[in-house]
């Protein structure tokens, strides 16, 4: 059964057509990746996913459940890393897992299990000023695997780093899935990295975004890659 | 070195006022200026040290209304704020009016309050909450609204409730702002008790300023006005501390130090 299931979503933002008809699926384990144009509407339809806005028409059912509108279910990342500046690294890790219910010392010492394979080890008392940008994103992206480790949607979350930090990022990342197993949703306008990331991607047309694509590039070669690439930017 | 040009920098506002206090006292004698109309700073020096009994309880009471006013205004901007930041309509009704009411000349008010609740220290109390209310609410107003949307959503998306968002994010977000509006408050709110008192009142230091005045015991106004300042400023420090103590994260500076 798939993970995550969008069906026929449309979606109307501040009178614009934003969403035509956008369905995808993501199956368990699988990293899906949403390549398009920015601007394109690809943040809506995460919006719509994590259940912070409701769509037109359509539904999202996650685990063969309606999920429509409903939030708490997945954990969502953006470009930004939204990481609290008033309170520590391990706090901020820790928090979500606070607004699901546990205790604060439950949630820290989850947590802190998890800071070595996140590259955070002896950072857990600073504050997130004093981490670097790619710090910063990692202990983001852990904030978001403790709180759903099932499905984690990426929206464009190495987007803002320099470029060495980011293919940094991008191979722990691949590094991160063999080990954990999550199924993500990527969002990126970096064709080079939806190949590089992605098992499966799917193309976003300008707005109103339509899926005008969709290539299955799991464990392609460089070569069959590329060929994949000249497609996509033909197509966009 | 540079240990002695640091104390140099900090010393620099201490030696300008000494030297200040020198002209004042120095212009005085060499005019031979009557101290019924200014008298000198060691004039005023020693009739604090010889008034300072009565000069003590007096600032007792004015420093009581100063504090009580300060904490009930404190703890109406509180509500005042989370009501307006989070109930739409309240916000549009009550915004606009709290602006407006600003206008309102505190002053003409500080006497129908004494017409309406006596000559005790209610009517005191009443005016330091309404000076006090006003910079913090708009403080931590603007500090609630200017916490970044995004943060809130990623609040959201995790199924957090309203409290829940204002508790964890959105109330220590605006700290800062808020103490701003506190450091403001807490200078004005013994300059408000004061004018509170010098229009009818039986104790406190701006009824002993009135008294003074009166017989030109200007030597003793003076020394009240050098308490009211040095309170002012150290409520203005305590606030200092109590922010320092509180955001510990505020410390860090742009390189990431402390």
């Amino acid at each position: 059964m798939s993970k995550v299931q969008v069906i026929e979503i449309c979606k109307t933002l501040d009178q614009l057509y934003t969403l035509d008809n956008i369905s995808l699926t993501l199956n368990p384990q699988e990293c899906v990746v949403i390549l398009g144009p920015s601007g394109c509407g690809k943040s809506t339809l995460f919006n719509i996913i994590s259940g912070l806005i409701k769509p037109d028409k359509g539904k999202i059912i996650i685990d063969g459940q309606d999920y429509t509108g409903k939030t708490g279910r997945v954990g969502y990342m953006q470009q930004k890393d939204l990481l609290l500046p008033f309170r520590t690294v391990l706090d901020n890790i820790a928090l979500p897992l606070v607004v699901k219910g546990e205790s604060l010392k439950q949630a820290r010492n989850k947590a802190k299990s998890y800071l070595s394979e996140f590259g955070l080890v002896g950072f857990e008392n600073y504050y997130p000023r004093q981490l670097s940008g790619g710090m910063r994103q990692r202990a983001a992206l852990l904030r978001t695997y403790l709180f759903a480790s099932d499905i984690m949607l990426l929206d464009e979350p190495f987007a803002a780093l320099d470029a060495i930090t980011r293919h940094k990022m991008q191979l722990w990342l691949i590094n991160l899935r063999s080990q954990y197993n999550p199924s993500i949703l990527f969002i990126t306008h970096d064709i080079e990295e939806a190949l590089l990331l992605g098992d499966r991607i799917y193309v976003f047309s300008p707005l109103p975004a339509r899926i005008i694509g969709e290539f299955n590039v799991k464990g392609l070669s460089e070569p069959e890659k590329n060929k994949y690439k000249k497609k996509i930017i033909e197509l966009l | 070195m540079k240990k002695s040009a640091n104390i140099a920098h900090n010393a620099a506002p201490a030696i300008a006022l000494l030297f200040l206090l020198f002209l004042w006292e120095f212009g005085v004698r060499f005019y031979e200026i009557k101290p019924w109309i200014l008298p000198g700073p060691v004039k005023v020096l020693s009739s604090l040290i010889k008034e300072h009994n009565l000069l003590l309880m007096h600032t007792g009471i004015t420093l009581f209304e100063a504090l009580t006013g300060f904490l009930l205004a404190v703890i109406l901007a509180f509500i005042t704020a989370f009501l307006l930041t989070h109930v739409e309509w309240l916000n549009r009704a009550f915004y606009p009016l709290l602006i407006i009411s600003q206008t309102v000349p505190l002053i003409v008010l500080a006497v129908l309050f004494t017409l309406w609740f006596g000559w005790g220290l209610t009517p005191k109390i009443i005016i330091v909450v309404l000076v006090c209310f006003f910079p913090v609410t708009i403080n931590f107003i603007e500090g609630i609204n200017s916490v970044d949307p995004d943060q809130v959503h990623l609040f959201r998306s995790m199924g957090a409730n309203k409290w829940t968002i204002f508790r964890l994010v959105k109330l220590p977000s605006a700290l800062p702002a808020f103490f701003s509006g506190l450091r403001i408050a807490a200078t004005y709110s013994i300059m408000a008790a004061v004018i509170g008192e010098w229009l009818g009142a039986q104790k406190g230091l701006g009824y002993f300023m009135t008294l003074k005045q009166k017989s030109f015991a200007i030597d003793e106004v003076l020394a009240a006005v050098f308490i009211i300042c040095l309170m002012s400023f150290l409520l203005v420090k305590a606030v200092d501390f109590l922010e320092y103590i509180m955001l510990p994260w505020n410390r860090i500076n742009e390189n990431g130090k402390y």
